[in-house]
């Protein structure tokens, strides 16, 4: 009894041993690597995890699965985390087959290796308007091919214009803006907010207006980007913008303007769902240009990218379900579900014909800039970082804004 | 601290158990024999229990510790990264955070960080502790609530305090400005913000001071009291002579656990101001969380360095922590 009590005791020790190492080793292997498995399983992720199984999205994927013979299995990442997860399955050879990223992210993607070009995989994007292609592109390779877009605008309360007598034609440039916001401030209201957190969302929304006072990102220190940080400023100080703009999101940022007592927020295509059930009327003015006309604003959205595989043979039907996914039907659906501006033309009209407040969107989408064009690719994500700091800097009050933008530069560099 | 401690238990369990079970056995010398016939077995046996422990702590302690060192000691790009290819550079990720501006802020943040939310969170827990051992009627229910804090899971302890704390719409400014003080900028203004993460954070750490000082309190007896009373001294007195001093090994692990514990806090500091606005709030944590994953462009080396320093700082603290163990088992 003793002995074979003892003996069991080992042998469940030992399977226990086992089962450890087991689950250690199918947690480590990855629920991701299904692939190896069975051929016939296609993995996709996206950033889109607000969409659940049996949303029309992921339809859309096991639609263009069945099309192209294999079985999907998708997983819906938060989109900031989406770049990171990527890099590590990369170094584990885990990559998905179709991934779907955020724009900025594709450069630093590519430069790791883990994209292959549209010469590679016979993507096409022959269709999709250059300046939003252009995100995707650095070294002249294009990287994948954009599945919607979405730009900043100014969102704009008209009721809240109204009682203070601001007639919204008035606002052309940067000095009537601020005009306007003078006077919707001595009526009691609430001027303007907008996102200037310590994050890739803070630099996001004042490149507009970094853009559109003739900045670039090369040189931050320029008078130029001085100016466009002196209005924010500015606005902060005389109280025209609230002070909780350093800690907003542009989620916060919504949320303020919602309330109803703001005249203006910049915010996102994205937003134009809720602000159809904020209960006010509101309108939509692209961002304006120091001097008058359209600031460029960044492109938002995301690129479809097939990642690099060991098994080049996988590429022919990765790039059926991409094409799927970009084509001119489902293209239309998926950005109309995302609340997107498409990437090509014809889709495009379609949308401003079936709605006609997509104007203003669309010509912003066509006046927006991508914020790793120009070739900037990686360096960009240093220099957002520098620009969030000097932005965060001076509204805070912790330095002057020649002050901040100057050891930006200094630490770009 | 978690390993250390499981490495340095069940080892003393079994020296202890099997000597006295050999010694208790009811029928000495059948067992003996058995065992003395089958020593491989129980080699193996041994073995065995001792294999799920050591795989343990290889794959989720040695392992992972062993990848940081290697990480901070490489010169590591998004494409080295995925390569695998980095360059062995010694330590000049530790020399780069060295020299970077953020360095000394975030240093000082760190200490004064530690060091205020330590000192709040035992004054504040040993108050309460002395208040509820007063067994007065209610004060186990009103002790339970005080342990809702520690129950909340961060993130919603963290984002209420930023709303809280919001400059425009938040209640603390609006009770504020109803006894006529100017509102304050908890969160956006650098001279505040970590004024605001010391407090939220000192309001989480309190239940922890407060379990730990109460159950020591119960281990005093109480005729030292009642002694005390019959000799005259006032309840300052009993305070200072008996409880303060017979609660010192406790206090001594409250403080030193508190130590780390709040060294490595990220989440609150990130979810309520990420460090900023301009630095103003980060430490070692959230600036190490900042290179290697608040970037679009990741630096793992040098977030990896920056972690390995709290590392080493916690191991110390670690170390101490065990050898007042030791002292305390001694004692």
């Amino acid at each position: 009894m003793h002995s074979s009590s003892r003996r069991l005791l080992a042998t469940v020790a030992l399977s226990t041993v086992v089962a450890v190492v087991g689950t250690a080793c199918s947690s480590g292997a990855g629920s991701t690597d299904a692939k190896d498995a069975d051929s016939g399983t296609y993995t996709v992720w996206d950033p889109y995890p607000q969409f659940a199984k049996g949303s029309a999205w992921t339809k859309l994927l096991d639609k263009c699965g069945t099309q192209a013979g294999v079985k999907i299995k998708r997983t819906g990442f938060d989109t900031s985390d989406l770049a990171n997860k990527t890099l590590l399955a990369a170094q584990q050879g885990n990559s998905p087959d179709v991934l779907i990223v955020d724009n900025p992210v594709v450069s630093t993607l590519a430069e790791a290796g883990v994209l292959t070009t549209t010469d590679d995989n016979k993507l096409d994007t022959s269709k999709v308007d250059p300046n939003l292609l252009a995100a995707g592109q650095s070294g002249g390779k294009t990287y994948g091919t954009p599945i919607g877009a979405n730009t900043l605008a100014l969102y704009y309360n008209k009721e809240v214009l109204k009682e203070a007598g601001v007639d919204i034609a008035s606002v052309k440039d940067w000095k009537s803006l601020t005009a306007a916001l003078a006077k919707v401030e001595k009526a009691g209201k609430k001027g303007i907010t907008f996102s200037a957190i310590g994050t890739e969302e803070g630099s996001f929304q004042f490149l507009p207006w970094f853009w559109g006072s003739g900045a670039q990102l090369t040189e931050l220190d320029s008078d130029k980007a001085v100016s466009a940080l002196s209005l924010w400023q500015d606005w902060l100080k005389k109280g025209y913008a609230p002070n909780s703009v350093i800690n907003n999101t542009q989620t916060t940022s919504w949320q303020e303007f919602a309330g109803g007592d703001y005249a203006f927020a910049e915010n996102g295509t994205w937003q134009l769902a809720n602000a159809e059930k904020a209960g006010f009327e509101y309108g939509v003015l692209p961002i304006p240009g120091s001097d008058g006309g359209n600031a460029a604003a960044p492109t938002g959205g995301e690129f479809v990218t097939l990642p690099v595989q060991d098994d080049t043979g996988r590429y022919t039907t990765s790039q059926k379900l991409a094409t799927c996914l970009t084509s001119t039907q489902n293209l239309y659906d998926t950005d109309t579900t995302l609340s997107y501006v498409a990437p090509t033309t014809e889709v495009q009209n379609k949308q401003v014909a079936a709605n006609a407040d997509l104007k203003a969107w669309v010509d912003a989408v066509k006046a927006a800039r991508g914020r790793t064009s120009d070739d900037l690719g990686t360096k960009y994500p240093k220099i957002s970082e520098q620009l969030w700091k000097a932005v965060q800097s001076a509204l805070s009050g912790s330095k002057s804004p020649e002050d901040a933008l100057t050891s930006a530069q200094a630490a770009v560099k | 601290m978690g390993p250390m401690k499981q490495t340095a238990h069940p080892p003393d369990h079994r020296t202890v158990r099997t000597p006295t079970g050999t010694a208790a056995a009811p029928a000495p010398p059948p067992a003996r024999a058995a065992t003395r016939r089958r020593p491989a077995s129980q080699q193996w046996a041994a073995w065995a229990f001792l294999t799920p422990v050591t795989l343990y702590l290889v794959l989720f302690y040695a392992y992972p510790l062993y990848r940081n060192i290697d990480l901070s000691l490489r010169n590591y790009t998004v494409r080295s990264f995925v390569q695998g290819d980095a360059p062995f550079t010694g330590l000049e990720n530790y020399g780069k955070i060295l020299d970077d501006p953020t360095f000394a802020p975030a240093l000082l943040h760190t200490v004064v960080f530690t060091a205020v939310c330590l000192v709040f969170q035992y004054a504040i827990g040993l108050a309460l502790a002395v208040f509820f051992h007063q067994h007065f009627r209610l004060s186990a229910t009103l002790r339970a609530l005080f342990l809702v804090p520690w129950l909340l899971p961060l993130i919603v302890s963290a984002s209420t305090w930023s709303w809280m704390l919001n400059s425009d719409s938040g209640i603390v400014n609006a009770l504020l400005s109803t006894v006529g003080v100017d509102p304050v900028n908890w969160l956006t203004s650098p001279s505040w913000s970590l004024t605001s993460v010391i407090i939220a954070n000192i309001w989480i750490g309190v239940p922890f001071n407060l379990v730990v000082l109460h159950s020591g309190l119960q281990s005093i007896p109480a005729s030292l009291y009642e002694a005390a009373a019959l000799d005259g001294a006032n309840s300052w007195q009993r305070f200072w002579r008996i409880t303060f001093p017979l609660l010192r090994p406790v206090s001594a692990i409250t403080l030193l656990l508190g130590l780390v514990y709040t060294l490595k806090v990220f989440d609150i500091i990130w979810i309520m101001t990420k460090g900023g606005p301009a630095d103003s709030s980060t430490t070692f944590a959230t600036w190490s969380y900042q290179l290697g994953f608040g970037n679009l462009l990741p630096a793992f080396g040098p977030g990896a360095a920056v972690g390995n320093l709290l590392v080493v700082a916690a191991l110390v603290f670690g170390l101490v922590y065990i050898r007042v163990q030791r002292k305390q088992a001694l004692s």
